[in-house]
């Protein structure tokens, strides 16, 4: 049997929009992926212990508050720290276009802005996950 | 309203009519879908006409506005007396830049006053809390302690411009900073009018800005309604929210049904504190989302205000007709933003207020175009002011009272929203009602379905979003950026240290202490939160002892 893709999908911060992080759950999900949701106000350690733990493939970043540029390379570093720099972590949410090449300098794979098709963001965990 | 005899003669007229035109045009061009449905989904018919109302009464269901069941509108003149307030949601950084941008509102013509906090603030922590690391000011004001709320109003007329806040859990540690800030200035309370959203239940239900667990949220919500009645006469102490329930992903049915479903469990938690009916339900206002379809949004608020004067007169048996009327403020929908080409959100965001205007509203907010991006830049704000004042002054909407009562589509919209609404009504009471319901997901899990359903129906091209889906271009769109400062963080926290510096320490202690043993007991908490507010006390330490005396919502999680 081929061993299913586990995800993470994670709210860090206070940020309380859980919309968008909870229908790419429920693709990734009818994808035939393993998600694991964590609920709101995570922070960054909460984030890293929880993928650990689970043992997934990547972890997903929710967040539409503006504090992106504080919680995203945040959760990369502490992969890194915790020896778990191969779990792949994309970002996404309310995020101007200039952050977006600082992310991915700080280690986010990938970041999806407002009006990313679901099969965008589908197709890059499927690709993480190799 | 219709004869029976003519009924007859269109319902034949109607058959013949298909027989014989439609089949032709049909034949001819057939629709360009199997299916048309509502932005909520809601299947829409090719025609409506009188045979649609059936037995529609006129009286019934909508006699005259200003009048029960107050369909047509609350006021029997509408906007020829007075029109809406355009009131615009702002708030970034510290109290000194929002500061600014209220008078930049005020200056172009807005004419009330909208808060927006900071997540810190909503949570209840101080901006130099370590749980608000990179939270400050991004997508509103850090409001930490009474100084910050005199910086937020300084030279601005409280006395005459009504001010609404978006804050829920820590509302009362909100509103109390307003009124000890205008107590310094000498503002009469009986004076102010404003606004506390102060919905707790549709924070559990989607905008998840919670702290406290449902019962004693409750009970503070209660507390503010009896301190109102008694000492704030003018101030609407809940703004009974469906806008973030639609935000979430509801359909436009659901806001309603889960919004008024909200209103009746507040009167029914006001009227077990041993409230009188009628000293507080005229302090309950309500506030509704505007989103795409046009003729759904404005049949979702004229059957809010059926359901809720029936409700209010034959249900809980309010005697005053101003305990019986649905007052609301409209926000334009966020969530139907796109940050392709965002200078079109301009038109989204003009159909959507003007649908907010033909339902009715008290007060209008209007999104900006560049908010799938940021907390919005000066010119974008000025912009969305802009088209309030065209459909005020140059339209021609605003002349005469409910200008599409009697729309046969209409008219059939409002009855179908209406007895969703109801249905929905048995549902959550058969959970137990509305807490319960929230324990068990009922809510959540409603809105993520529906939230899901949508996007796939953009997905599946089922729907259009015009520059997502469809009518593409490849551009990379600029918005001028608006950032919040490390300056203005610094000042912000330097502010809040020098006033747990300067403060009397025992005066502090005490009131910080009563406090707690009001929050353990059953004495109404307003006074001791605005004792702890005048000794200084900040959002955080206030929050914090009623944390430690109420214990902290853990959600259901699903998706």
């Amino acid at each position: 049997m081929v061993k299913k893709i586990r995800v993470l999908m994670a709210k860090p911060g206070l940020d309380g929009h859980d919309r968008g992080v909870k229908v790419v759950a429920r693709a990734l999900r009818d994808a035939g992926m393993e998600v694991i949701y964590t609920g709101l106000r995570q922070t960054p350690e909460d984030i890293v212990e929880a993928a650990i733990q689970e043992d997934v493939d990547a972890i997903g970043l929710s967040c539409l508050s503006g504090a992106h540029m504080s919680l995203f390379p945040e959760v990369v570093k502490l992969l890194k720290r915790k020896k778990a720099g191969d779990i792949v972590v994309a970002g996404g949410g309310i995020i101007p276009d200039e952050d977006i090449p600082k992310l991915k300098k700080a280690g986010i794979k990938a970041v999806f802005g407002p009006g990313t098709p679901l099969t965008e963001i589908v197709e890059f965990f499927q690709k993480a996950a190799k | 309203m219709f004869r029976p005899e003519e009924l007859q003669a269109i319902e034949k007229r109607l058959r013949r009519w298909e027989e014989t035109t439609l089949k032709d045009s049909l034949k001819r061009q057939a629709e360009s879908r199997a299916r048309f449905v509502t932005t909520s989904s809601a299947p829409v018919d090719r025609l409506y006409t009188p045979v649609d109302l059936r037995d529609w009464d006129y009286h019934a269901k909508l006699g005259v506005p200003g009048e029960f069941p107050y369909t047509r509108g609350i006021h029997p003149t509408m906007y020829r007396g007075r029109l809406w307030t355009m009131r615009m949601f702002a708030g970034y950084g510290s109290a000194e830049d929002t500061n600014r941008r209220f008078k930049y509102l005020i200056e172009h013509g807005e004419t009330g006053l909208s808060v927006a906090f900071d997540m810190p603030t909503l949570y209840g922590y101080d901006t130099d809390d370590a749980e608000a690391k990179g939270e400050f000011g991004t997508c509103g004001v850090a409001v930490s302690s009474l100084r910050d709320m005199e910086v937020l109003f300084d030279g601005i007329d409280i006395g005459t411009v009504s001010t609404s806040m978006t804050i829920n859990s820590p509302a009362a540690v909100t509103w109390g900073m307003y009124l000890a800030n205008a107590e310094k200035r000498g503002i009469p309370w009986t004076g102010l009018r404003g606004t506390i959203q102060n919905d707790i239940l549709k924070e559990y239900q989607a905008q998840k800005e919670w702290i406290f667990p449902p019962e004693p949220s409750m009970r503070l919500v209660v507390d503010t309604f009896e301190f109102g009645t008694r000492h704030v006469p003018q101030w609407n102490t809940i703004s009974i929210s469906g806008y973030h329930i639609r935000e979430a992903g509801a359909t436009a049915a659901q806001e309603l049904a889960f919004t008024l479903a909200n209103g009746l469990e507040y009167v029914r938690w006001g009227l077990e504190r041993g409230l009188k009916i009628d000293d507080f339900a005229p302090r309950l206002s309500f506030f509704f989302n505007s989103h795409n379809d046009l003729f759904e949004e404005i049949a979702k608020y004229r059957a809010a205000r059926r359901i809720w004067a029936r409700e209010m007169r034959d249900t809980f048996h309010a005697g005053s007709p101003r305990s019986w009327l649905l007052r609301f403020h409209t926000q334009t929908a966020g969530v139907s933003l796109t940050a392709q080409q965002p200078e079109v959100n301009i038109v989204r965001t003009a159909i959507q207020a003007l649908a907010a205007v033909l339902g009715g509203t008290q007060s209008l907010h209007t999104n900006s175009y560049d908010e799938a991006y940021q907390v919005p830049n000066e010119k974008a704000v000025r912009i969305a002011l802009r088209t309030q004042q065209i459909l005020a002054h140059e339209s021609g909407v605003a002349n005469t009272v409910d200008p599409l009562g009697g729309s046969y589509y209409l008219e059939s919209l409002t009855d179908r929203m209406e007895d969703e609404a109801y249905r929905y009504f048995e549902r959550i009471e058969a959970l137990g009602g509305v807490i319960p319901a929230i324990r068990k997901g009922f809510f959540q899990q409603e809105i993520a379905n529906s939230a899901y359903r949508y996007q796939k129906e953009i997905e599946d091209k089922g729907r259009t979003i015009v520059g997502v889906n469809d009518f593409v271009v490849e551009e990379q769109p600029h918005v001028e950026p608006l950032r919040v400062t490390k300056e203005a963080y610094e000042r912000q926290v330097k502010r809040l240290q020098k006033l747990r510096r300067d403060r009397d320490a025992k005066k502090h202690a005490k009131a910080l202490d009563a406090l707690r043993k009001a929050c353990e007991g059953t004495a109404n908490t307003m006074p001791h939160i605005l004792d702890a507010v005048r000794a200084r006390a900040t959002l955080g330490e206030i929050c914090g002892v009623m944390r430690e005396a109420f214990g902290v919502w853990e959600e259901p999680l699903l998706y």
